[in-house]
C-alpha cells in the first residue's frame, strides 16, 4: 500500500503530497502524521500540496482535520504551495479551509511556523 | 448535440475515482479547456465519482466530448443503482454541516458546472449529468 513520506527537519515535519491520492492513502496519512508528531516531538508541520492538481471536498476536509489534530497535539500546521487554479476551484466549490494556515511555499511556511512557535513560547512563558 | 468522443469508466474502488479524474483531465485537455476550467471539471468529477462509490454502491461514468459547430463541451453522466436520494433539494442545499458529505459534493459539483441535472428514485438509483462549455 502506498504511503506519503513524512520527513523530519529539526523540530518540524515536512509532508510532501506528490501522488494523486485516493481516499485510503489520505486516511493513512492522518494516522501516520499524528503518530509521528508525538514520536518526533514535532512543534510544527508543513504540508506541501504544490504537486496536487485538485483539492476536492474530501482532501479539503482531510487538510482541515490534519490541522485540527496537530493543534490538539500542540503542533502548528501550515499548508503550502497551493496552485492558483486549485484555490479558485476550492472557493467556488464552497470550501474555504477555515482554520488552516497557508503560505505560498515551503520557505515562507517555515518562516510562519518559526514566528508562530516563538510567539507561543513568549505567551506561554509565564503559564507553562 | 453531436457527440465527438465518448468513453465509459466503471467506478467500484477508490482507485477508480483516481482513474476517472485522470480520464476527465485528459479529455478536458484534448478539448482545449484552460487550466482553471480543467481543474473545475476534474474537481466536480472527483466529487461525483466519490458519491457514486460511497452512496451509490458503485456505478459508472460516461465521459463525452460534445459540440455543435459553435462550441465544444465536456459532458459527464454518473449513474448508479444504489438506494437513491429521497430528498434531492435537501441533498443539494449545500450541507456544510454534513462536513463535506453528499451535500457539499453534489452542490459543489453543481457550482463548478455550467449545466447540472439530477434524477433519482429511492430504491432505483441516481443519475447526475454535468456539462461544462469551453
Amino acid at each position: 500500500m502506498e504511503r506519503i513520506p513524512i520527513l523530519k527537519m529539526g523540530e518540524y515535519l515536512l509532508v510532501t503530497i506528490q501522488v494523486d491520492m485516493h481516499d485510503r492513502v489520505a486516511m493513512t496519512l492522518q494516522d501516520d502524521l499524528t503518530a509521528r508528531i508525538v514520536s518526533a516531538h514535532a512543534k510544527g508541520v508543513l504540508i506541501d500540496i504544490s504537486a496536487l492538481e485538485i483539492v476536492d471536498s474530501f482532501i479539503g476536509r482531510m487538510l482541515g482535520d490534519l490541522a485540527a489534530m496537530s493543534r490538539v497535539l500542540a503542533a502548528e500546521t501550515v499548508v503550502v504551495g497551493m496552485r492558483p487554479a486549485v484555490a479558485i476551484t476550492l472557493v467556488e466549490l464552497g470550501l474555504s479551509l477555515t482554520g488552516v494556515r497557508t503560505a505560498l511555499n515551503v520557505e515562507r511556511g517555515m518562516e510562519l511556523l518559526r514566528r508562530r512557535i516563538a510567539e507561543q513560547g513568549r505567551d506561554g512563558a509565564g503559564s507553562d | 448535440m453531436p457527440v465527438l468522443i465518448s468513453a465509459t469508466h466503471g467506478i467500484h474502488t477508490p482507485e477508480d475515482v483516481v482513474a476517472v479524474r485522470q480520464a476527465v483531465r485528459q479529455r478536458a485537455v484534448e478539448l482545449g479547456f484552460n487550466l482553471v476550467d480543467q481543474t473545475k471539471l476534474v474537481t466536480a468529477a472527483s466529487e461525483l465519482a466519490r458519491n457514486t462509490l460511497q452512496y451509490g454502491g458503485g456505478g459508472a461514468v460516461l465521459i463525452e466530448g460534445i459540440g455543435d459547430g459553435l462550441r465544444r463541451g465536456l459532458r459527464l453522466t454518473f449513474e448508479d443503482k444504489g438506494p437513491g436520494i429521497a430528498d434531492i433539494d435537501e441533498a443539494l442545499r449545500g450541507g456544510f454541516s454534513t462536513a463535506g458529505g453528499l451535500g457539499l459534493g453534489l452542490s459543489g459539483a453543481r457550482r463548478l458546472s455550467n449545466e447540472f441535472q439530477i434524477e433519482s428514485r429511492p430504491g432505483e438509483g441516481t443519475r447526475v449529468t454535468i456539462t461544462r462549455w469551453r
